[in-house]
């Protein structure tokens, strides 16, 4: 492997006595797509989390492009948090402004870029995602799931980054717009020639979106291979997260009826 | 039976610390933000409006009933001494050393720090702001700081407004209900009227925006959970506020008058 874009080395993280993440170690290199799967609660989100700096590993090393990130100060964090894009589960659009204001608001607020270009580029992005100009006076309340994720995924590119990570992008959605939203994310990484880290438990999405799986369980990366290995891992944990069996070495904390 | 009982005095104590902790640590970080810039002119503005403007009607309907009031219970008791002529000396030192700040800050924590504490709370919990952070924008500075520079700048402007309104609500039960005359009414209300009386209110006011958006904010932005924590956040912001602003009050009070 080249040398890694992200590379993440004994990544722990606890809160109190619940054991998150249990020495995660995993590399993407540039330009790969990589899918990290597992169960609800099994710590993707804070994994990504991690990576993006929203919350501090207690131990371990994550690595951008080579630069050290668990310690960095306001102004290196915003500094690298420029290569990153980021497709929350819920879109996380700002309800309070337009929609063209949301795709708009890294280029003018971060980047100092003139409004009038900023919207330009904003319906370009929301032209690149299906969506007309029209959509782009509208609030985020007036839009349907399906193109809230569209616009985020608009927002997620606007600034194109070098790094987009996607959390959980189908979930929630239609089985058709889901598949209208791996596509676009597919085209839009490739566009872009970004490395992309996303998390989800829709193995449609997985297969469709990644080069490579990961999976986590229980806070340890169990497995990771290309996509094509997914379905011959030899791991059992892989095999029953795939073909969604209640019947494995995994259990759900389920009473009986 | 003694040592649960410790048991429990000694968690509060520690809760009540560490609350004292988190929230001197999170406005120390908001000042640590707000004196370097990128300052969010926009932002500023905004909040300015929200905060002075749309509190208006409240805070006006307040101070004029307020001076009403006071003219009207100054009167019967000052009747007994034969001293009706300090009516509008005390109506205006009143709204001006206390009533004005303390009820414009009460109307301002219930109006505002409530709508600020469920806005910022909304955004943690629908992950809002951990975009900020994404689109390499510092929630600090973009949420926390425009909010607490319109608390300080409006509220003291809120509650010199408001001084004149209740003074003119004292005139008007003065000269209509209690036969004041007009000119001496006015002249007996600048005459009494010291700078410090003006000045310690405005100063009161100026803690009072700084306190009323700190617990706004802090209260939003350390929300969890969904809308049960939302509204948790909403009521803690409001009674916080209020029971700060009565804390300070006494202090800033004491510092000015005391002899």
């Amino acid at each position: 492997m080249d040398s890694p874009k992200i590379s993440l080395r004994g990544v722990t993280k606890a809160f109190g006595p619940k054991k998150v993440l249990q020495g995660i170690d995993l590399d993407v290199a540039p330009a790969e797509s990589m899918v990290v799967i597992g169960g609800s609660g099994s710590g993707k989100s804070v994994l990504l989390k991690c990576i993006l700096g929203l919350m501090r590993p207690d131990q371990g090393s994550i690595s951008i492009d080579g630069e050290e990130t668990t310690d960095l100060t306001d102004r290196g964090r915003a500094r690298v948090m420029r290569k990153f894009g980021m497709l929350f589960q819920g879109g996380a659009l700002f309800d309070s402004l337009r929609v063209w204001e949301n795709v708009a608001f890294g280029p003018i607020q971060s980047d100092g870029m003139a409004p009038d270009e900023a919207r330009e580029v904003a319906i370009a992005k929301l032209g690149a995602v299906g969506l007309g100009p029209e959509i782009g006076e509208l609030f985020p309340a007036e839009l349907s799931g399906g193109m809230q994720k569209r616009v985020a995924l608009a927002r997620a590119i606007a600034r194109e980054p070098e790094i987009i990570f996607f959390d959980e992008p189908t979930t929630g959605l239609d089985p058709i717009m889901a598949d209208v939203i791996n596509d676009l994310i597919v085209k839009c990484v490739s566009d872009l020639g970004a490395t992309a880290i996303s998390i989800t438990h829709d193995m449609a999405s997985a297969r469709k979106i990644g080069h490579r799986i990961g999976m986590i369980f229980d806070g340890r990366l169990i497995w990771q291979g290309p996509v094509d290995d997914i379905d011959r891992s030899g791991n059992a944990h892989v095999d029953q997260f795939i073909h969604g069996r209640a019947e494995g070495p995994i259990r759900m904390q389920v009473r009986k009826l | 039976m003694s040592i649960p009982l410790l048991t429990v005095l000694g968690r509060m104590t520690l809760a009540f610390l560490a609350a004292i902790g988190s929230v001197s640590s999170f406005a120390i970080e908001a000042v640590r933000q707000g004196v370097r810039p990128p300052w969010y002119r926009r932002q500023i503005l905004r909040q300015m409006l929200e905060i002075g403007y749309y509190s208006l009607p409240v805070v006006g309907l307040t101070a004029i009933f307020t001076g009403m009031v006071l003219a009207l219970q100054s009167y019967t008791g000052f009747a007994r001494f034969s001293a009706e002529s300090a009516i509008p000396n005390v109506v205006v030192v009143s709204l001006t050393r206390e009533l004005g700040p303390v009820l414009a800050g009460l109307m301002v924590a219930g109006r505002v720090g409530a709508a600020m504490a469920a806005e910022i709370g909304t955004m943690r919990v629908t992950e809002q702001i951990d975009a900020l952070t994404t689109l390499s924008t510092n929630p600090f500075k973009y949420l926390v700081v425009p909010r607490l520079i319109a608390g300080i700048v409006t509220l003291p402007i809120l509650v010199l407004v408001a001084d004149i309104i209740g003074v003119l609500g004292g005139f008007l039960v003065g000269v209509y209900k209690l036969d004041f005359n007009d000119v001496a009414y006015l002249r007996n209300t600048v005459d009494f009227l010291e700078f410090q009386d003006v000045f310690s209110g405005l100063v009161k006011a100026a803690v009072f925006g700084f306190l009323i958006t700190l617990m706004g904010c802090y209260h939003g932005y350390t929300s969890k959970g969904g809308a049960q924590g939302v509204g948790m956040a909403t009521t803690n912001a409001v009674v916080s506020a209020s029971i700060l602003i009565l804390t300070f009050n006494y202090f800033i009070t004491e510092a000015f008058f005391a002899r």
